[in-house]
């Protein structure tokens, strides 16, 4: 790092350079790797609970012991710590590592550069919201260590038991304010940018499909944040100034009725919960399909088939997905014509998902497909996210939600979706641009020892979970539901599921080791080392501060791959003349 | 190498607007959903409500909160004219006019601080009752807005208006973009005041 210092000895001392700076790519980076670190956070978490689970009231060997007598007191976990680890891997995975890597990282480095950009429009608040993501972050990490512990209600963090737990949850509940202030000052600057920073030439139809995916993002984080932070002040106002938003008349707690006047409808906190986190499940999956379509249309060398069609269905999705949310809700009591109304919704936003997913499979007809590493990403995905999606109707639907609610069924879905579906989207991201970041590639033998061991623990951890969740088991169960008679039948996949789980933490191995040899990588990588169409590939490899050495002018659209009248099997966008396939002239 | 961010001033030709203007209506949006949310919450609270009880039963005062209704319409309507007078030219007017929204803003918060503690004297915290919990933590949102806005006003009266001198335009954006979140918090008080004083 010192000797890249004195190389760009320039202005920036090194605090405004590489900590403080307003350069969207350091930002993206910092938001990537702060990402990357949580993400593995919130893993080692799950790895915890997947000991309870496979072996519950058993000691944690060795390092049981650290995590102290109110924890886990000679290494068996307790009920409360469990709860803790429970809440908290849901929190992080979603909100500090997904979205900030999908949306702070990618979309940070990759949209100025593929849309001809200098910078973001509003440089210091893209600063400013990487520190108010950081701040978020901390304070949700701190909360682990004061009196009581983390927050214990879930992720979704459900009154009135969120109401009056312990003062984990207030902690639980300013991490998320910063957190959500973070996501606004994003998608402010991400859908300024793309409006009018486009290169010249760049019309909307002719964004790549990222660009696009990152745009509808942007609006979905900007208006579905909002009111989960009113429900956020409400609930703090619950447990600061003891008001009854979320508390019912006549609660009886241990035993014993609730000092709270009442008045308040913990429903109405799901309402406002679900109505962000809904359309959060599409910002969790949006970017991935965007990077997916990227790095399809870049290893099959021929144009996204029905580009248009898929970004019509973009925007068709993240409309409908405001009106989407109460089918989390089936089993509230909240009536059976509302239930039938959000089923006839959830039935519908369906039908966008598949044409996207339909395209992108349909790209690979008749391609001459580079099996790179990011191109094994982007291919297992396509499985996975159907699985994760295809599972999901039963949800949607009142009738077999009933059965299916809040058992494993429901975690092995959306974890299809989140886990083999958008993370794996992200890795073949970072395998992908990690070239453009860098200026060299990441090494080829260790991405696939990354990626075939990740594919099948994934499976191995999440499809008995279907299994289990058919056989009737509920979800966060302390003691992985040892005591029902209901769920002997499955209990044996706890353990499959658990040694899958440390299987894919050892299978990450390969991609760290990857991540930071890669650097000292003698060999560079140059500008365009994947033959690209798109814009970032006419930027240099790192791009410099300002990005572009002249600003690039757009001719066509964004995957001119294997043009017939063209003698290289790839067009790009910044490139003004096409040669005639006989002549081999030089650019 | 380094490239200047275009459009932070004059417009794109094909969109017809600077970033600011953008970045402000955006925010201004992601506000709507948040008031939205909270009026949600009224909507359902009240509607579900067994034993609700009005603003008036609580002593609410409608005469000082049409006063500050009063207020916040004058300070948008002097919060135009500092605009305005920038777009003429007539630095000393903007000064006079900003100072005037910049005291409406403060006397609005005098008069809110009023009610709050003739509201406490009574006995009556968020605590008591699931109106005055809408009640405190409405206007309270609505009032940190209010601070907020005040005090950006009050940077582009004092310190900030230096900036008058070196990039006039910018400057004039930046009241522009200041005066329509200022707009769009008397707009939320003009449907909190129904709605918590008078339904």
């Amino acid at each position: 790092m010192s000797d890249h210092e004195h190389e760009h000895h320039e202005e920036l001392s090194f605090w405004r350079k590489y900590v403080f700076s307003t350069d969207h790519k350091v930002i993206g980076i910092q938001y990537t790797i702060t990402a990357l670190i949580f993400l593995f956070f919130g893993f080692t978490l799950m790895m915890l609970m997947r000991w309870q689970l496979a072996f519950p009231g058993k000691a944690l060997p060795i390092i049981g012991a650290l995590f102290g007598p109110d924890r886990m007191p000679g290494g068996i976990m307790l009920p409360e710590f469990y709860n803790q680890l429970g809440a908290m891997h849901g929190t992080i995975m979603v909100f500090m590592g997904v979205v900030p890597l999908a949306v702070g990282g990618f979309g940070n480095f990759v949209v100025p550069l593929q849309i001809g950009a200098p910078d973001m429009t509003f440089p210091r608040l893209n600063m400013l919201s990487y520190w108010c993501y950081f701040v978020g972050g901390v304070i949700m990490f701190a909360s682990f260590f004061v009196p009581g512990g983390a927050a214990q209600s879930g992720w979704t963090s459900y009154p009135p038991l969120s109401d009056i737990a312990t003062q984990g949850q207030t902690w639980w509940l300013c991490g998320m304010m910063a957190l959500i202030f973070s996501s606004l000052l994003g998608a402010i600057n991400f859908i300024t940018t793309i409006i009018q920073l486009r290169a010249p030439g760049l019309s909307f139809f002719r964004f790549p499909f990222f660009v696009w995916a990152q745009f509808v993002t942007s609006f979905l984080l900007l208006l579905a944040f909002p009111p989960l932070q009113a429900a956020s002040f409400f609930q703090l106002m619950d447990r600061i100034f003891g008001t009854s938003f979320f508390m019912p008349e006549g609660l009886v707690i241990s035993g014993e009725l609730s000092a709270a006047t009442g008045g308040g409808s913990p429903i109405l906190w799901q309402h406002l919960f679900w109505f962000l986190a809904h359309p959060e499940v599409y910002v969790l999956i949006l970017p991935a399909l965007g990077i997916v379509a990227e790095v399809i249309a870049n290893n099959t060398r021929r144009p996204i088939w029905g580009y248009k069609s898929m970004v019509y269905s973009l925007i068709f999705l993240g409309f409908m997905s405001f009106i989407v949310w109460a089918h989390h809700m089936f089993l509230t009591g909240m009536g059976s014509s509302m239930s039938a109304f959000f089923q006839t919704t959830t039935m519908i936003i369906s039908i966008p998902s598949v044409i996207i997913l339909t395209a992108l499979i349909l790209s690979l007809w008749g391609g001459s497909i580079r099996f790179t590493t990011p191109m094994l990403f982007a291919l297992a995905f396509l499985p996975m996210f159907g699985i994760g999606g295809l599972t999901g109707l039963p949800l949607g639907l009142a009738s077999t939600d009933i059965h299916l609610h809040d058992t494993y069924y429901v975690i092995g879905h959306f974890h299809y979706v989140v886990a083999p579906g958008t993370l794996f989207a992200m890795f073949a991201g970072i395998y992908y641009w990690y070239p453009k970041a860098t200026g060299r590639k990441m090494s080829d033998f260790l991405g696939k020892l990354h990626f075939w061991p990740s594919l099948i623990f994934m499976n191995g951890i999440f499809m008995p979970m279907m299994i289990q969740g058919l056989a009737g088991m509920q979800r966060r169960l302390y003691d992985g539901g040892e005591i029902y008679a209901h769920t002997q039948t499955a209990l044996h996949w706890h353990k499959v599921i658990s040694i899958s789980a440390w299987g894919l933490a050892l299978a990450q191995i390969p991609f760290i080791i990857n991540f930071f040899m890669s650097l000292r990588n003698p060999k560079t990588a140059g500008d365009n080392p994947w033959h690209s169409t798109t814009l970032e590939w006419a930027a240099p490899s790192p791009p410099p501060h300002g990005n572009f050495t002249e600003l690039p002018t757009v001719y066509r659209a964004a995957y001119e791959y294997s043009h017939p009248d063209h003698d290289e099997d790839y067009l790009p966008q910044f490139q003004a003349d096409r040669q005639a396939k006989p002549a081999a002239a030089t650019t | 190498m380094s490239m200047a961010i275009p459009y932070t001033v004059e417009p794109r030709p094909d969109t017809g607007l600077n970033n600011v203007k953008i970045g402000i209506w955006l925010f201004l949006a992601s506000e709507v959903m948040l008031f939205g949310g909270l009026f949600a919450g009224y909507i359902i609270l009240r509607v579900g409500s067994t034993d609700w009880l009005p603003g008036s039963h609580f002593g609410l005062s409608v005469p000082l909160a049409f006063t500050n209704t009063l207020v916040l319409i004058t300070s948008s309507v002097t919060m135009v004219m500092a605009w305005a007078s920038l777009i003429r030219k007539d630095f000393s007017k903007y000064r006079l006019y900003m100072g005037i929204t910049v005291l409406c803003g403060l006397g609005f918060m005098v008069i809110k601080y009023i009610e709050y503690t003739s509201k406490f004297s009574h006995g009556y915290y968020p605590s008591t009752h699931i109106f005055l919990a809408l009640y405190f933590t409405l206007t309270g949102l609505h009032g940190i807005h209010v601070i907020a806005g005040m005090s950006y006003n009050a940077y582009l009266w004092g310190p900030g208006a230096k900036m008058w001198e070196t990039a006039p335009e910018q400057f004039t954006n930046r009241v522009e973009a200041s005066g329509l979140f200022w707009h769009f918090v008397d707009l939320v008080w003009i449907f909190l005041f129904p709605v918590l004083y008078l339904l």
